[in-house]
């Protein structure tokens, strides 16, 4: 299939058609209501199931219906949508059944803005509702990685039961560029829906599906169950893109959007003659937690890059536990932070370690 | 005694329904929620629906429903059962789906999601037990709660100035045009036990037909929470609950009121 000119919100609603997506529901909200509008036309005239639904609570339930029933199902919002979605993902992470959702993130805390931001990194990756769980987290960079990760997210939710989120900034959703589709995968038949999956019990004892656990010993039990999962999940699942990381005496350290002007900024860096390398993780979750370590061993410096106050910077300081300097750059409110922000920030830090190096060999 | 062992003169007129497990329940002496249960479990078993339905249970007294009556059963958040089922209906065009709620999921935390599920039609039914008190939480008031009934949360009885008045789900509802059938019945006496049976048959049936959404009302007793024998209970939701929450249709849509007559 060629290249063609896609919008990124519009390029994930058609990504998922094509994943064999079996119903989707949501509700409006900018800067991702493109992708409802295209599924508004695309899903019914394929005979699948599309509701604007009264409220992204009722969305992200409906969803979780339809996960029990055992289709493939998927909704996207940004932002404050997603926080309104947070009790569903809890319930649905306790009752695992596997759910896409796309986060197109914007400006915040509130009704903050329409402009793209990083500002729920804490929420996708820690905190995405009550109790303990993660959902696997996808942080494309481009509107081809973006579709490439939808089709990922589908795979991954239903190989382990589990919710995952594809998060993109605003200018990822909003922007055009050469992209390409994935071929039109089959849509799976009823007949063929998971055996778990609430399909009347004709032949079978009934399946339930739920969350609650009374006693402890039970939920601790489920619990267990869960975290081991999530084990699995966090040794097979981790993704990132390195570039001139190799021979890096600094590293850049960036997802998304900001990952991508970090590439640039890598290029303008070495031809002023510092070696920097860039580390993107497209997996939020699982965090490339190993491969940052390894990274500190090797670079004198590492600089975080965010479109937020320093939200992932606290995981590349869980990984580098100490090993090497590990400094900030963040823009908030929707201002994207651009290559002649972040090269200051580079040369800072390069004459800061330089300068360690020279006073611990003083010593 | 085994159903050959009937002499040829008698025939069978009583048995334990298929979709019923055998089950203890977890519910209070004198609470009607059992009896509920079996009469949905008689609809399902003589509509021959066992095998293609998929229950939504609530956040509440009910929120244990999926262990007594034995068809595919989801737990849904507080409230969210009415979205839960549009989700699973909307994927599953040839299953038969309900949701089982209280007054606090259906009347209070999840009016949203009942009120534009019925309005939209959504081929679903409910099976709304209004017993005007919060059973599982300890009797707080509901959003059905009288004016003047004590609750753990309105110990000078409920102030409408403050708290509003009870709410009349089955009116709302039935004035929505997506709704096909609505219709508030009892299960204080034999009778209305017989009535309640029958108006859930006729929901599963509007459901089966396709005909838009439907809903019964089952006014209830919590004699826990009220305070009261089982007994006592029962006379005083028939005093004052019907009294506020009158019996009958609210709605019937002339598909259903062909159905019903045919």
């Amino acid at each position: 299939m060629a290249k063609e000119l896609l919008e990124g919100n519009e390029a994930f609603a058609e990504a998922a058609v094509r994943a064999g997506v079996e119903a989707y529901y949501g509700y409006p909200i900018t800067p991702q209501s493109e992708a409802l509008e295209h599924l508004s036309k695309r899903l019914p005239e394929l005979g699948r199931a599309f509701l604007q639904a009264e409220s992204e609570i009722a969305a992200i339930n409906m969803v979780y219906g339809a996960a029990c029933a055992g289709a493939r199902v998927m909704t996207s919002s940004s932002s404050p949508g997603i926080s309104l979605m947070q009790e569903g993902l809890s319930y649905i992470a306790c009752s695992e059944v596997p759910v896409v959702l796309v986060n197109v993130m914007r400006g915040g805390p509130g009704l903050g803005n329409i402009q793209p931001s990083q500002g729920d990194y804490f929420q996708a990756v820690r905190m995405a509702g009550h109790g303990d769980f993660h959902m696997i987290v996808l942080a494309p960079a481009s509107v081809q990685e973006l579709i490439d990760t939808i089709v990922l997210a589908f795979d991954l939710a239903e190989q382990y039961r589990t919710i995952s989120m594809v998060v993109a900034d605003g200018s990822i959703g909003q922007m055009m560029e050469p992209a390409e589709l994935p071929p039109m995968r089959p849509v799976r038949p009823p007949e063929r829906r998971p055996d778990w999956a609430l399909t009347g019990a004709r032949g079978r004892d009934a399946n339930t599906i739920t969350s609650l656990y009374l006693g402890a010993d039970n939920l601790e039990r489920v619990n267990l169950r869960l975290q081991r999962k999530l084990q699995t999940i966090s040794e097979n699942e981790v993704r990132g893109n390195e570039y001139e990381a190799d021979d890096a005496d600094l590293l850049l350290v960036a997802f998304g959007t900001v990952g991508r002007i970090c590439q640039t900024v890598v290029r303008d860096a070495r031809e002023q003659g510092i070696k920097v390398g860039l580390l993107r993780p497209i997996t939020l979750w699982p965090f490339p937690t190993e491969r940052i370590a390894e990274l500190a061993e090797q670079v004198q410096g590492i600089l975080t890059v965010e479109m937020n106050a320093g939200q992932m910077v606290e995981d590349v300081r869980l990984a580098v536990e100490g090993r090497c300097r590990v400094a900030f750059y963040g823009r908030m409110g929707g201002v994207i932070p651009l290559t002649d922000d972040i090269l200051p920030e580079l040369e800072t830090l390069a004459a800061e370690v330089s300068g360690t190096e020279e006073a611990c060999n003083g010593d | 005694m085994a159903t050959e062992d009937i002499p040829a003169n008698m025939k069978l007129v009583y048995s334990y329904p298929a979709s019923l497990t055998e089950a203890d329940t977890h519910y209070c002496p004198g609470c009607t929620h059992g009896i509920i249960h079996r009469l949905v479990a008689e609809v399902l078993d003589e509509l021959g629906l066992q095998e293609s339905t998929i229950g939504i249970a609530p956040v509440g007294c009910s929120v244990l429903a999926y262990n007594y009556i034995d068809v595919d059963f989801a737990e849904a958040a507080h409230g969210r059962a009415p979205a839960m089922a549009t989700g699973i209906r909307r994927v599953s065009p040839d299953k038969v789906v309900f949701t089982y709620q209280g007054d606090g999921d259906l009347a209070a935390i999840g009016t949203a999601e009942i009120v534009h599920a019925a309005n939209r039609g959504e081929l679903f039914t409910t099976i709304f037990v209004n017993n005007a008190i919060y059973g599982m939480t300890g009797g707080q008031m509901a959003p059905t709660t009288l004016p003047g009934q004590v609750t753990t949360s309105s110990p000078t009885g409920r102030d409408v100035e403050e708290a509003g008045f009870p709410i009349r789900m089955a009116e709302l509802l039935g004035g929505l045009p997506g709704a096909a059938y609505v219709t508030r019945q009892s299960v204080l006496d034999v009778r209305g036990i017989r009535r309640a049976k029958q108006a859930i048959k006729t929901a599963f049936r509007t459901q089966l037909d396709g005909l838009g959404f439907s809903m019964v009302e089952v006014v209830s007793t919590c004699p826990t929470n009220w305070g009261m024998a089982p007994q006592a209970a029962l006379d005083w939701a028939k005093e004052h609950l019907l009294a506020y929450f009158p019996v009958g249709d609210t709605k019937v849509s002339e598909a259903v009121r062909a159905l019903m007559k045919g």
